[in-house]
């Protein structure tokens, strides 16, 4: 994709986290699992770590979670809490409160297991969907939009830096994601981080970086299409 | 905001749960009637929730936290699930409404066929005085009635009206009339729903809370469902029902 192509674009500037991440990604290869040597496709429906054959993979789980079985449901839980957990603590900044929506989420899993279709989408994508849904909600419940466009100023500013990848990684698919996420070009990146990880609106955004909201709207839909295109491009 | 030159721009910002709620509740209305836009959101928002991943910070998930889910779910019904049917609580208009599924998928192969064909005649000279009411622009509905597989599917409502399904499983579409229907306080309106054989529902579209008569081609494919309903819900539809239904119409399957 052409768009991609900015991938060195010159972000040292109050740049959201690309740089940071780039070192992160740097440091976490040597240790990196070396299990992706089949071709792009298979990226699509990726099983949960440790890869285990269709049986094992959190889609197969997921769908046994829809029975009642309470095995896969602990299974489908130990793969997910984890990340459902640090996207709730990055959205929420309140360890008690995303513990608290943690639960929420794997109680509404259960509950609703039936809705997943392992045909339209991986597991982890449903998941992580329901968990973002409600943080978001949460967010917004407890912090004014004043206060979030606050945040998402002082993020822009360089003032509050993103938490940076602290861990060394060596999970594949999470470092494609920040691959991919850094080499978007800021004008994409800054929109889709500050409605994925603050919960700002789209107009809430506009706010934030002084643009029409037409245009920010426009530009999550690139985005998003520019992030999807490179997840799967390798 | 700009005006919406293209109504499916907003489906980034819809998969990144950044649109306003009124926005959000019209941007679902079209999606609705838009399989391809559903097929993007679908996409966008699998590329949108690996972004779940970036932060790579240590969270911590407390030791104790699996035993109180687990806790927790040992007292929670699933959807799909019927024996959850009497402690029901959040759940009870999903309950009833799987059980109305379920019973709809039985009925279906028995005896209310009988039932169905006695009545279809007084739906179909209804549906067919309905249709030539409407303008001569709706296009969708009247393809939907004149389909040649289209099968009729009535009943009366919980509160006197009567109602009926035209499906046509070729088309993969249905539509829905209605007459004598209450009128609604100005805050609510119709909600139609598909219902599929496990108990699921899905919103079909709305119907204008002022009653009276009502035609209208439903929203989305018909897919597998089982069942069609009506509720009362508040201006802009709910995603779930949130109240009780006014009728279930078996539609075979």
């Amino acid at each position: 994709m052409a768009l991609l192509s900015e991938r060195a674009e010159p972000d040292g500037g109050p740049g959201l986290r690309a740089h940071a991440v780039g070192r992160t990604v740097g440091r976490g290869q040597a240790r990196r699992r070396n299990v992706r040597t089949m071709p792009s496709t298979v990226y699509e429906e990726e099983p949960e770590p440790p890869a285990g054959d269709d049986a094992d993979s959190v889609e197969a789980l997921l769908v046994r979670v829809a029975d009642g079985d309470k095995d896969a449901f602990t299974g489908v839980y130990e793969a997910l809490a984890r990340p459902v957990m640090g996207l709730a603590c990055r959205i929420l900044r309140d360890p008690a409160q995303a513990e608290e929506v943690t639960q929420e989420v794997m109680v509404e899993v259960w509950r609703t297991a039936c809705r997943y279709r392992p045909e339209r989408g991986s597991a982890k994508g449903w998941v992580f969907t329901l968990a973002h849904r409600r943080a978001v909600d949460r967010v917004r419940h407890a912090q004014a939009a004043a206060q979030r466009e606050r945040r998402a100023g002082a993020v822009l500013a360089g003032r509050e830096h993103d938490e940076v990848a602290e861990a060394v990684e060596d999970d594949d698919e999470r470092r494609r994601a920040q691959e991919c996420m850094a080499r978007l070009a800021r004008m994409y990146r800054v929109p889709l981080a500050l409605a994925y990880y603050q919960g700002l609106t789209y107009v809430e955004v506009a706010a934030a970086l002084s643009a029409p909201a037409g245009t920010v709207k426009s530009r999550m839909r690139t985005g998003l299409r520019l992030l999807r295109d490179c997840l799967e491009a390798r | 905001m700009t005006a919406e030159e293209d109504p499916h721009q907003p489906v980034g910002a819809y998969v990144l749960h950044a649109l306003p709620p009124n926005e959000e509740a019209a941007f679902e209305r079209h999606l609705d009637g838009c399989p391809a836009c559903r097929r993007e959101a679908a996409e966008l928002a699998e590329a949108a929730a690996r972004l779940a991943l970036t932060p790579a910070r240590a969270a911590v998930v407390p030791a104790d936290l699996l035993d109180r889910v687990l806790d927790e779910i040992s007292r929670t019904p699933q959807e799909h699930v019927l024996t959850g049917l009497s402690p029901g609580r959040r759940k009870r208009h999903l309950m009833s409404w799987a059980l109305a599924a379920s019973l709809a998928a039985a009925a279906t192969f028995g005896g209310i066929a009988a039932w169905q064909s006695v009545q279809a005649n007084d739906a179909r000279n209804q549906a067919s005085g309905l249709q030539n009411a409407l303008q001569s622009g709706n296009k969708a509905l009247a393809g939907v009635l004149t389909a040649p597989d289209a099968t009729l599917h009535t009943t009366k409502l919980a509160d006197g009206a009567s109602a009926a399904v035209i499906v046509s499983r070729a088309a993969d579409r249905a539509a829905f009339v209605a007459a004598d229907l209450p009128a609604l306080s100005s805050d609510k309106v119709y909600e139609l729903w598909y219902a599929a054989p496990s108990g699921g529902l899905r919103p079909a579209g709305l119907l204008p809370g002022s009653g009276g008569r009502s035609a209208r081609v439903l929203d989305r494919p018909l897919g597998q469902t089982v069942a069609v309903g009506i509720t009362v819900e508040p201006v802009g539809g709910s995603r779930q029902p949130t109240t009780e239904p006014l009728g279930i119409i078996p539609v075979g399957s």
